[in-house]
């Protein structure tokens, strides 16, 4: 009884050694299975994933028009206070006054990329872009205003 | 034909002829240590590089790829750094034997490069025991390992340079085993004797399973002694930061360093001549032709090439393994290692006697 256990013991140790070994030896001999990426020299093909949060942008159509209604949900939802939002009265063409956002601020500094904000987002009007490359001179300059300048809201956005 | 051993000839045919023999001898003595030092220094760099590019490719990744074509000059570059760095001796440490130890490790390793055939007639010191000789200086680099473990002054240090010493004195003995199973095949020590016994196919071949049993056993033990992972328990870096040569720095760093390549150099060049059959040719029993195709590939070229597959396979093992805890380190050798092989020798004994081998 001992002895079979310590063969079947020597056995399955050399069958588990093996199989580690096989998938290191795969790996040797397929180079495609690389997943280093050479970054300053492939900037052009850099893929990312999907989920990949880089920093909170807001996106515009062609006609400079965003969604967002400026009802600070994503302000509210930030844990450190990274998004302040202005708001302004809109005059609309038949007199009547309409809340929209003047700037949105984004201090990318304090960001901790949690999602959180676009998740609260009740229009989808602000998004997390791939782009990384962040680093900047001046602190100053990473505090940024997501909405273009003269842009509007978009039609049929409530 | 192009051949080591012509070369060697004729300049020793040279040195006779313009020189009294104890001059020609001198001169030889110096060709013998200039080759010896190159051929560590181009080991190192070399299966240095080997190494980076083995661990990276079986980590996915791609390696050293910047410095010279792929990357090749990275290792020439590492080892200029080295040696313009200053070489620090501890205030705590014992100066004398803080200096000297990585020059015993080092010394060690070139003692075991004298009995080794590199080619066909090619060889420093054909010594009539050369396998025990072998076998005798590779335990002198555990007392190097202890001296600079003591010598530090540092408590990893002592703590690998011990783990080293128990490792060594324990795998020592299933090495010794499992090579002396060559030798009752053989009935001889002498390594060119080996060799020649290989003549008609090599021990592993001939030897059935036995001697499959025993080259798995040499090899994990070799593994174990030249302290390279899954048994690097002597500088587990997660536990020890670098163990015994955690406090060496500069040239002495790089002593160690090259040591452990040299002696991975060593014991596969060893297992080669054991089970591969060193120099030898793949010969396949008493077929002529095939037999004669063989021939015309140098039998230089044939023992390196065993030598580094032997590398690679020790590096294989070192990029898939994890290490293994002290206690498991001394089971494996005492619990499974040296029974089995203690079996095998007996099996090989009766095999020997018997005349089953080819």
């Amino acid at each position: 009884m001992f002895l079979t256990n310590y063969i079947k013991e020597v056995f399955g140790a050399i069958k588990s050694l093996g199989t580690g070994m096989k998938r290191t030896l795969y790996y040797f001999t397929h180079h495609k299975e690389i997943i280093t990426q050479q970054y300053p020299d492939n900037k052009e093909t850099l893929v990312f994933p999907e989920r990949f949060r880089g920093e909170v942008v807001m996106p515009h159509d062609e006609k400079n028009e965003h969604r967002c209604t400026g009802c600070t949900a994503c302000e509210l939802a930030c844990p450190n206070g990274t998004i302040k939002v202005v708001t302004k009265f809109e005059i609309m063409p038949d007199g009547k006054k309409k809340k929209a956002i003047d700037k949105l601020v984004y201090h990318l500094e304090l960001c901790t990329m949690c999602n959180l904000c676009i998740e609260a987002c009740p229009s989808d009007a602000i998004k997390m872009a791939q782009s990384f490359e962040h680093s900047v001179y001046d602190r100053s300059e990473l505090t940024k205003v997501l909405n273009n300048p003269g842009s509007k809201i978009m039609d049929g956005v409530e | 034909m192009w051949s080591l051993s012509n070369i060697s000839q004729s300049i020793d045919q040279w040195l006779n002829a313009n020189f009294s023999p104890s001059i020609a001898l001198l001169f030889e003595g110096l060709i013998v240590a200039m080759l010896v030092i190159g051929l560590f220094s181009v080991l190192g760099l070399v299966l240095i590089m080997m190494e980076r590019k083995v661990s990276a490719y079986m980590q996915i990744r791609l390696g050293p790829n910047r410095v010279g074509p792929k990357g090749m000059f990275q290792t020439v570059a590492d080892t200029l750094k080295l040696m313009v760095k200053e070489g620090i001796t501890p205030d705590g440490a014992d100066k004398f034997l803080f200096n000297l130890a990585p020059f015993i490790v080092m010394i060690a390793a070139m003692l075991l490069l004298a009995p080794i055939a590199f080619a066909n007639n090619f060889q420093i010191w054909d010594v009539n025991i050369g396998v025990l000789y072998i076998s005798a200086i590779s335990s002198v680099s555990v007392i190097g390992i202890l001296m600079a473990g003591w010598a530090s002054n540092n408590k990893y240090s002592l703590l690998g340079a011990m783990r080293s010493g128990a490792q060594i004195v324990s795998y020592e003995l299933s090495a010794g085993l499992s090579i002396i199973t060559i030798v009752i095949l053989t009935g001889s020590l002498k390594i060119t004797d080996i060799v020649n016994s290989q003549a008609d196919g090599w021990w592993i071949f001939k030897g059935h399973l036995p001697v499959w049993i025993s080259f798995v056993i040499f090899i994990i033990a070799v593994t174990a002694e030249t302290n390279r992972a899954p048994f690097d328990l002597a500088e587990a870096e997660s536990e020890l930061t670098a163990g015994f040569h955690t406090e060496y720095s500069g040239m002495k760093f790089a002593l160690f360093f090259l040591a452990e390549y040299v002696n991975i150099f060593i014991v596969c060049a060893i297992g080669a001549t054991l089970f591969l059959g060193g120099w030898m040719p793949f010969h396949l029993g008493h077929w002529q032709g095939f037999n004669h195709i063989m021939d015309y590939i140098p039998s230089s070229i044939w023992f390196f090439g065993k030598t580094f597959f032997l590398i690679f396979v020790i590096m294989w093992f070192r990029w898939t393994f994890p290490r293994l805890r002290i206690d498991q380190l001394l089971n494996l050798e005492w619990k499974y290692l040296l029974p089995i092989s203690m079996f095998n020798l007996l099996l090989v004994t009766l095999m020997a006697i018997l005349g089953w081998h080819f």
